[in-house]
């Protein structure tokens, strides 16, 4: 069976974003930039089922502008077999959206006639989370979300999900689409031999119009702004102080 | 249309039937909603009847139609709460068969379809629960249209605010898409009305259920849930939340927080360390991740304010933090903060407080 696997590039998580002057978006130039902390997981976790035997092929694709083959070049540093590079320049006023990504997906899903694939559950920079799910939804496949625990037989994956009262576990024929949550495994790092060798591995690269996907978009965005400012605290001195003021001036005692 | 003139006859009862014709008409900005309700031990969840004052923020004349599913006599009971939950409900959809007993997302996503197809509803609301987040975007996908994640704010009927970048940036888009317009809605953002100040209670339809054969459910079975019983508040609805972080050291350590926030009839938090450290479980992290809270009182011990932990609680009214590093990025969010020791702090609010009325 083989495994597509859904990757990122966005803006690195420990960086504090700042919001263009012009209110058109956040500054991502000059900007580290670092696959999608939920999509390493996903290629870690095609590539365990991969080493369990599960799995022969483990396929990793991406759709963004010329700069995302970094991000492709590092799931094939980790271990993935080769990749797709779905060619797409962003426009900033009309991003790419969770549904056009999820058709092209659909299409490389189907042409590379994958058994399982396996993406983040949110992308860092949009929060949406919902590429997975319209995935599952446009090629009627089952989906298990927010994974922390995937179990994969010939023709099942049994999918332990976090919920918000606790761990659901649910059974879904195969294919299927997978979502990782961030307790589904600890990505491993790319070792310097590997990504030697990643240099010379199969980067694919395809436009949407080659995979007969026509991107609208039915999005607009207006602004982006700061969110507010909270006003400066204080700090306390005692206990005691603290019990005075929240029952005294927050009143929320 | 046919079907959408007779909806508002019914709603707007004494109107003239002219009146109601050129209403569904000629209004593009006639609004109709559909609100995916979850439901637990008979009642509507506080958190739907948040998707019920965000479906009212886009339209003081919306005519809503809540849709719940499930089976059994707490169905039925709930029913009849989302019957008389808020004032804009014109109809309640019960959707009653086994295939909705658990939350999957295949036959709902499918029901879901199915009800927007026969409704033509202007507007599809969830709240971003585990449910929604999992259900809505299959079905808008179904529906080949895109929906909004996590709105905070509605501006106009199309128009809305949601943060993105961990809620570090604030997005406001407009959906220029066809019908209809499907979000997710964060539901400390949207206070469910209080009490309806009249007895309103609108009609309770079954669901036709024929689209079921066809559909994809049968792809998935839920197997079972291993849920935390708790006696305390659930954490994303609670009015005071404590939490803890890598400086409690220790599963044993929280229980000096659990009971503290017995003290404080408040709801446990706790970082992506803590659950990572197996202090917690993990249905207690709080951030962008993780649940996202806005209570009255925010206490966080031994927290260091990591963007993506602030990213689930920087909407709290107060928050108060106690770290022994100066330099800890949660004090710059903070209302009130001490900066010592985390666990004498705890000793002596465990001392200082009184017990839970």
């Amino acid at each position: 069976m083989k495994i597509l696997v859904a990757v990122k590039r966005v803006v690195d998580y420990a960086v504090k974003v700042r919001v263009r002057p012009d209110r058109t978006g956040v500054e991502t130039a000059s900007v580290k930039m670092s696959m999608n902390p939920f999509c390493e997981i996903a290629v870690e976790e095609a590539l365990r089922l991969r080493e369990a035997g599960a799995a022969a092929e483990v396929v990793a694709a991406t759709v963004g502008p010329a700069q995302s083959a970094d991000t492709l070049r590092t799931a094939l540093a980790m271990g993935a077999d080769r990749a797709v590079h779905v060619l797409h320049d962003p426009d900033p006023q009309r991003p790419l959206l969770p549904l056009a990504v999820a058709k092209i997906l659909r299409a490389v899903a189907l042409q590379e006639k994958a058994g399982l694939v396996i993406l983040g559950k949110q992308a860092i920079d949009d929060d949406c989370n919902q590429t997975g799910q319209m995935l599952a939804g446009l090629l009627n496949w089952p989906q298990g979300t927010f994974a922390s625990k995937v179990i994969l037989d010939k023709e099942k994956a049994t999918v332990e999900r976090e919920v918000d009262g606790g761990i659901e576990t649910i059974c879904l024929d195969l294919p299927a689409v997978i979502t990782t949550d961030l307790r589904l495994n600890q990505p491993r790092y790319a070792t310097l031999p590997n990504i030697m060798k990643a240099k010379s591995k199969v980067i694919k690269k395809v436009t949407p119009e080659d995979l007969n996907v026509d991107i609208r978009s039915d999005m607009e965005v207006l602004e982006v702004t700061e969110p507010p400012k909270r006003k400066a605290g204080v700090i306390l001195s005692s206990v005691d102080e603290l019990l005075d003021k929240l029952k005294n001036e927050a009143r929320v005692l | 249309m046919a079907a959408m003139v007779v909806g508002a006859l019914r709603r707007r009862g004494a109107a003239t039937a002219g009146g109601s014709r050129f209403f569904a008409q000629s209004l593009h900005r006639f609004v109709s909603t559909l609100v995916v309700a979850e439901h637990e031990g008979g009642f509507v969840k506080p958190s739907s009847l948040s998707a019920l004052a965000a479906a009212e923020a886009i339209g003081k004349e919306n005519r809503v139609s809540l849709l719940l599913g499930g089976s059994g006599p707490s169905l039925h009971k709930s029913a009849e709460h989302a019957a008389s939950s808020h004032p804009l409900v014109s109809e309640v959809l019960v959707a009653d068969s086994d295939a909705f007993a658990h939350p999957l997302a295949e036959p709902w996503a499918e029901l879901l379809r199915s009800v927007q197809q026969k409704g033509g509803y202007s507007h599809v609301i969830a709240s971003s629960t585990s449910f929604g987040k999992n259900l809505l975007p299959r079905a808008a996908a179904l529906l080949d249209v895109s929906p909004v994640t996590d709105v905070t704010s509605v501006s106009e009927p199309r128009v809305f605010v949601r943060p993105i970048y961990a809620g570090n940036a604030l997005c406001t888009v407009r959906y220029t898409g066809q019908d209809p317009c499907m979000m997710s809605i964060r539901s400390t953002s949207f206070s469910p009305t209080e009490a309806m100040s009249e007895t309103k209670v609108a009609p309770i339809t079954q669901v036709d259920l024929s689209f079921l054969s066809e559909g994809s459910s049968g792809k998935s079975a839920w197997v079972d849930l291993k849920s935390q019983d708790t006696e305390r508040p659930d954490l994303a609805n609670a009015r005071v939340v404590v939490t803890g972080g890598r400086g409690l050291k220790s599963a044993e350590n929280f229980k000096l927080l659990e009971q503290l926030a017995e003290k404080l009839g408040a709801a446990v938090g706790a970082t992506r360390a803590a659950v990572d450290a197996g202090f917690v479980p993990n249905e207690l992290q709080v951030g962008q991740t993780g649940k996202i809270v806005a209570p009255e009182l925010y206490m966080a011990f031994g927290v260091s304010g990591a963007i993506q932990h602030l990213a689930g609680m920087r909407d709290s009214k107060v928050i108060v933090a106690v770290n022994k590093d100066a330099d800890a990025p949660i004090f710059q969010v903070a209302d009130y903060g001490i900066v010592a020791d985390l666990f004498e702090v705890l000793d002596e609010l465990l001392k200082k407080l009184p017990d839970k009325k």
